[in-house]
C-alpha cells in the first residue's frame, strides 16, 4: 500500500543553517577572497554577488585512505586490442590506475579551487565586516512624510479582500449557538418527554403524542432557519497608517577633475565612492548623492558627468567646498539628514586657496558632518592641501584622511577609515 | 486494449500517480512476488532535492558545517547545468520513504515508481546485510533524537565545541563500524549463573595467592603488562567511545550517534552494484509488463527506455569522460544475464553454473538478493558472457615497474582471475585501508596504538597526520599509527 504526499511547499531552505556554518567556518579564507576580488573586479558590478574560490584543501574533509604506491589491480570495461601479457605506459593524470580510491564525494574537484557564489548580502557583510560607520545616527524620527501599513486588530467594516475568514466563521459558529441555545433545550425536553410517552405504550397516533411532533418539527425548522453565516458575523482585518520612522544620509562626492587627475585616477577615486556608498546604503534607508567636481570653479553635475567627463585647468579646492557649504544649506538640514562626504584629489591646489579651505571646513562644514573622509591620490609628495586638512584633522575628530598609491591600497585603506573604533 | 491504458498525457497528476502505483505494485507483488516494505512517495521540489543531498539523502540529519559544503557544491553545479539531479532519493525505512521530483515527466515517475518503491525497497527488505545492520523501522525515529540531541549539546556546550567533535568523529566514520555481529546481551539469569563463575574463579586465585607469599615487585623482572585491548579492535569510533578516558558523557554519546549513522550506511557501501542492479531490473522488467498488459502506450515505452539505457550507458575506458565501471551498468547486465542463464542455457552455463541453470530464474534472482554483498555475488555470479560483452580487462599497476601490465582479459584462460580481481575490487576490505587498535599503554601515558596492516604494500594517503590529530582529540592522549607489512615487520607511521 503506497501513500502519496506532497511535499512541494514545505520549507525550501532546509540546508540554510549549514550553508550558514560552512560560510562561517571558513570565514577567514572567504574575507581574503572577497577582497581580492573588490580590487579585481569591474566598477559596475562591485553590488552584486561573487564567486568565490577556497582552496580545496583548506576545507578538505580527511580520512584514512590509500596513498598511490603498492600494488593494485583493477578491472576496466571496452578493451579493444590488449591481450594478456601486453604491457602499457602508465597514463598520464592516472586515468586508468586511480579508480581505486574513493572518488565520490570528498572535497571539491581534485586541487582545484573549491568555488561556490555568495549571495549579494553575504558578499557585502564579509566585504563590510566589523566596520562602522562613524557617529551613526538612525532612525530619526522625520516629519510626516513617511507611513507604513500595520495590521491592528479586526473591525467590523471593510473592504471584501480583507475579510478575516477564520475569524467570521468563529463568531458564526458562536452567533449560531447562541441564537440556538433556547430552542435547542426546549427540544431537548420535548424529546424526552417524547420518549417517556413512547415507552408507557401510547400510540403513534395519539393526540398527545403527535402534539409533540408537531412542536419538535416547529423547532427543528426554527434551528435549521438560523443562516449560516450572516452580514452581522463578517470580521475584517483592520490596517492603520503609522509614521515610520526613516533614517536618510546624504553623501557628498567631492572630486578635483583638473587636468592633472587621469582616467586612472578617477576610477580609483570612484571605486571609493562606491564602497562609501554601499556601505552607507546597509545602514540608511534612504541616501542621496550629490556629486561635486572642481577645478577652478566648482559644478554640482550628475554622475555620468562625474566620472567620465574631461576636464582642465588649474584647481582651486575651496570653490568645490563653498559650493558644498550651499547646497547643505539650502537642501539638507543636518538635524535632518546625516551627513558624509567623500573627497579625492590628487594633492594639486592653488598655494593661497589651501588655508580657505582649512577655514571653511573648520567653521561651516566640519559641525554639519558625521564623517568626512578625505583621500589623495598621489604618488608625490604631498603639498600644501594635505598639511592644511592636517590642521583640520587635529581640531576634528571625525575628519579622516588616507593617502593611496594604486588600486590595491582602495579597500585596505577604506577599512582603516571606517574600522570599528573601540567606544 | 486501448481502455485500459492509463494515461496519454506526459504530465503526471496525484490521481494518475496513485494509478500507476496501483498496478506496478500489483505487477509487483502477484505477478514476481516482491516483499516490499510500505511506500511514502513524497513530491519535492528541485530545491528541495538539493537539500535532501547535502544531507547524506538523509530525510532529517544534524547540523554540520560538511554538509553545507556539500550543499553549495551541489547547487552550483545545479545551476550551471552541470549535474542533472537523480530524478529520486530512496530512504530505508519502514515505511520506505521516496522522493520523486516534480520536474518529471509522467512516464519519468512511473519509472521511478518502479525503481525505487519496488526495486530499492524490496532489496531494502529482504538483503541480509540491511537486516542484519540497520533497523528500517527506527532510522527516523533515531535521526530525530540525534538532531535534537545534537542540538542541545550545542546549545550548553557551545557550538564550536560540538563542530569540532563532530569533524573528529566524521574522519573516523569509515573505521566506525561493526563488521562482525556483537553477541547478543545475555539474559539476566544467564548473567547472574556466569558471574557467579566468574566469582568462584576469581575466588580459586585468590586462594593460588595466598598459597606462596608473592615475589617482591621493582627488581625490574615483572612479566611486561599484557597486551590491552587482547584482541586488536577494528570499530576505533566504538572502542573511543567505550575507553577514551576524558570523554565526557555527552561526547560519547555523539561519538554514538556518528558510529550508528555510519553503520546504517554500510550495507549500502557493500552493495551499491546489486542495490542498482536489482533496482534497475525491476524497473525494466515491471513498466515492460506494464506495457505487455496495455496499461501504458509506446510513446510512454519510448521516454521510459530513452532513459533507461542512458542510466546503464557504460562508456569505455578510453574515453574522457569515463570514470570507473557503472554500478548501474553492471548490476543490470548480470541481473538479466542471471534471468538469460535460468531461462536458455548454453553449454558455457551450464558448465560454469551447473546450480542455476534451467531453475526458476525468480527463485534464483531472489535468493542471489537475498544472500550476496557485491564481493561475493561478483565473485559467485558473474559470467563469462557478460565479461565478453563488457569487454572487461584486468589491469596491474605495480610501483616497482615501469609499466601497467594486462593481468587478465575476457578470454577463457582469463575469466576467474578477471572474475576474482574485480570480485576484490569492491571488497569494503581491500578499498579501505584496515587499521585496527592494538594498544592502550594503561600504566604509562595512556597513548593509543593503531595498527595499519597494509595490503598489497599500499601506504596511507596524505591525510594521515590531520587524521591523527582527529583522533587524538577524541582520545585525549598521544596516538601512535604503526604500519606492519606482509612480512609483519611493523613501523612507525605517524604520532600525535
Amino acid at each position: 500500500m503506497s501513500h502519496f504526499i506532497d511535499r512541494r511547499l514545505n520549507g525550501k531552505n532546509k540546508s540554510a543553517v549549514n550553508r550558514q556554518r560552512f560560510l562561517h567556518r571558513y570565514k577567514s579564507q572567504l574575507k581574503r577572497a572577497v577582497a581580492d576580488s573588490v580590487n579585481r573586479r569591474s566598477i559596475t558590478d562591485i553590488a552584486s554577488g561573487e564567486k568565490v574560490g577556497i582552496p580545496s584543501k583548506d576545507i578538505s574533509e580527511p580520512v584514512f585512505h590509500h596513498g598511490a604506491g603498492g600494488t593494485r589491480e583493477t578491472v576496466h570495461p571496452g578493451n579493444k586490442e590488449f591481450v594478456t601479457g601486453d604491457r602499457i605506459q602508465r597514463p598520464e593524470g592516472g586515468a586508468g590506475g586511480g579508480a581505486g580510491q574513493g572518488r565520490a564525494g570528498r572535497g571539491g574537484k581534485g586541487e582545484d579551487d573549491f568555488v561556490f557564489e555568495l549571495s549579494k548580502d553575504e558578499f557585502l557583510d564579509l566585504l563590510f565586516e566589523d566596520l562602522a560607520l562613524p557617529n551613526l545616527v538612525r532612525n530619526q524620527l522625520v516629519g510626516a512624510t513617511e507611513f507604513k501599513y500595520t495590521r491592528a486588530g479586526y473591525t467590523t467594516a471593510g473592504a471584501p479582500n480583507n475579510i478575516d475568514v477564520p475569524r467570521s466563521l468563529k463568531g458564526a459558529i458562536a452567533r449560531r449557538t447562541a441564537l440556538g441555545a433556547p430552542y435547542r433545550g426546549r427540544l431537548r425536553a420535548l424529546e424526552a418527554e417524547l420518549a417517556a410517552l413512547l415507552a408507557e405504550g401510547l400510540h403513534e397516533t395519539d393526540p398527545r403524542v403527535q402534539a409533540l411532533r408537531e412542536e419538535i418539527d416547529r423547532l427543528k425548522t426554527r434551528l435549521a432557519a438560523l443562516p449560516f453565516i450572516d452580514s452581522f458575523d463578517l470580521r475584517y482585518q483592520s490596517y492603520v497608517k503609522q509614521p515610520e520612522p526613516t533614517s536618510k544620509a546624504v553623501m557628498l562626492c567631492i572630486m578635483d577633475v583638473s587636468g592633472s587627475m587621469d582616467q586612472v585616477r578617477k576610477n580609483l577615486a570612484k571605486r571609493f565612492f562606491i564602497l562609501l556608498y554601499l556601505f552607507l546604503q546597509r545602514n540608511y534607508d534612504r541616501i542621496d548623492l550629490v556629486f561635486i567636481r572642481h577645478h577652478t570653479v566648482a559644478q554640482e553635475v550628475d554622475e555620468d558627468e562625474f566620472f567620465y567627463s574631461r576636464e582642465t585647468g588649474g584647481t582651486v579646492v575651496s570653490s568645490a567646498l563653498n559650493l558644498a557649504y550651499d547646497i547643505l544649506r539650502e537642501r539638507y538640514d543636518s538635524s535632518v539628514w546625516n551627513i558624509y562626504a567623500a573627497q579625492a584629489s590628487d594633492g594639486d591646489n592653488w598655494d593661497s586657496d589651501s588655508a580657505i579651505c582649512r577655514d571653511i571646513l573648520n567653521e561651516h562644514l566640519m559641525p554639519l558632518m558625521r564623517y568626512y573622509a578625505y583621500v589623495e591620490i598621489t604618488p608625490r609628495q604631498h603639498q600644501s592641501l594635505w598639511y592644511a586638512f592636517q590642521e583640520v584633522r587635529a581640531q576634528h575628530e571625525h575628519f579622516a584622511m588616507q593617502e593611496i598609491g594604486g588600486i590595491e591600497d582602495i579597500y585596505p585603506v577604506f577599512r582603516e577609515l571606517f574600522k570599528r573604533q573601540e567606544a | 486494449m486501448t481502455h485500459r491504458m492509463i494515461s496519454e498525457s506526459s504530465e503526471w497528476s496525484f490521481p494518475l500517480l496513485e494509478r500507476f502505483d496501483r498496478e506496478i505494485g500489483r505487477i509487483a507483488d502477484e505477478v514476481y512476488g516482491l516483499d516490499t516494505y510500505a511506500n511514502q512517495i513524497e513530491v519535492i521540489a528541485s530545491e528541495q532535492m538539493i537539500d535532501a543531498y547535502s544531507s547524506v539523502g538523509l530525510p532529517i540529519n544534524y547540523h554540520h558545517w560538511s554538509f553545507g559544503k556539500q550543499f553549495v557544491a551541489s547547487e552550483q553545479n545545479y545551476r550551471r547545468g552541470q549535474m542533472g539531479l537523480a530524478y529520486e532519493i530512496v530512504i530505508n525505512s519502514d515505511p520506505c520513504i521516496a522522493y520523486l521530483m516534480e520536474e518529471n515527466t509522467l512516464p519519468m515517475q512511473a519509472l521511478v515508481i518502479a525503481h525505487a518503491c519496488y526495486g530499492h525497497n524490496s532489496f531494502f527488505k529482504g538483503n541480509y546485510l540491511f537486516r542484519t545492520w540497520t533497523s528500517a523501522d527506527a532510522i527516523i525515529d533515531y535521526l530525530v533524537f540525534a538532531r535534537k540531541y545534537i542540538a542541545q549539546c550545542e546549545e550548553r556546550y557551545g557550538q564550536e565545541e560540538v563542530e569540532l567533535l563532530l569533524d573528529s568523529c566524521h574522519a573516523l566514520m569509515n573505521h566506525g563500524v561493526d563488521r562482525y555481529k556483537r553477541p547478543a546481551p545475555l539474559s539476566l539469569a544467564k548473567e547472574r549463573e556466569r558471574q557467579e563463575q566468574r566469582e568462584a574463579y576469581l575466588q580459586s586465585q585468590v586462594n593460588d595467592l595466598w598459597r606462596t607469599l608473592p615475589l617482591a615487585d621493582g627488581d625490574g623482572n615483572g612479566e611486561p603488562e599484557p597486551r590491552w585491548p587482547a584482541d586488536p579492535q577494528e570499530n576505533i569510533l566504538y572502542f573511543i567511545e567505550k575507553n577514551a578516558p576524558l570523554l565526557e558523557p555527552w561526547q560519547r554519546e555523539v561519538v554514538r550517534i556518528v558510529r550508528r549513522i555510519s553503520q546504517y550506511f554500510y550495507p549500502q557501501r557493500q552493495t551499491q552494484v546489486m542495490n542498482e542492479g536489482w533496482a534497475t531490473f525491476w524497473h525494466y522488467t515491471l513498466l515492460n509488463r506494464l506495457y505487455d498488459e496495455g496499461f501504458v502506450s509506446d510513446g510512454f515505452m519510448m521516454e521510459v527506455l530513452q532513459s533507461h539505457t542512458s542510466v546503464i550507458f557504460q562508456p569505455p575506458f578510453d574515453v574522457p569522460y569515463y570514470g570507473g565501471i557503472n554500478p548501474y551498468a553492471l548490476g543490470f547486465a548480470m541481473m538479466c544475464d542471471i534471468r538469460r542463464i535460468c531461462e536458455a542455457p548454453t553449454a558455457e552455463d551450464r558448465e560454469w553454473f551447473p546450480d542455476i541453470a534451467g531453475q526458476d530464474w525468480l527463485k534464483v534472482l531472489d535468493f542471489a538478493m537475498r544472500n550476496f554483498k557485491d564481493e561475493s555475488f561478483i565473485a559467485q555470479f558473474l559470467s563469462p558472457r557478460v565479461m565478453r560483452e563488457m569487454r572487461f580487462f584486468a589491469v596491474n599497476d605495480d610501483d616497482r615497474e615501469e609499466t601497467l601490465e594486462i593481468s587478465a582479459i575476457h578470454e577463457e584462460a582469463g575469466y576467474l582471475a578477471l572474475r576474482q580481481a574485480l570480485a576484490d575490487q569492491y571488497n569494503l576490505g581491500s578499498r579501505e585501508p584496515n587499521i585496527q587498535v592494538v594498544n592502550v599503554d594503561r600504566r604509562g601515558d595512556r597513548s593509543l596504538t593503531l595498527r595499519h596492516s597494509r595490503y598489497n604494500r599500499r601506504p596511507l594517503g596524505d591525510s594521515v597526520e590531520e587524521v591523527l590529530r582527529h583522533v587524538r582529540r577524541l582520545w585525549g592522549f598521544d596516538v601512535r599509527l604503526e604500519a606492519v607489512d606482509e612480512q609483519g615487520r611493523v613501523q612507525l607511521v605517524g604520532e600525535a
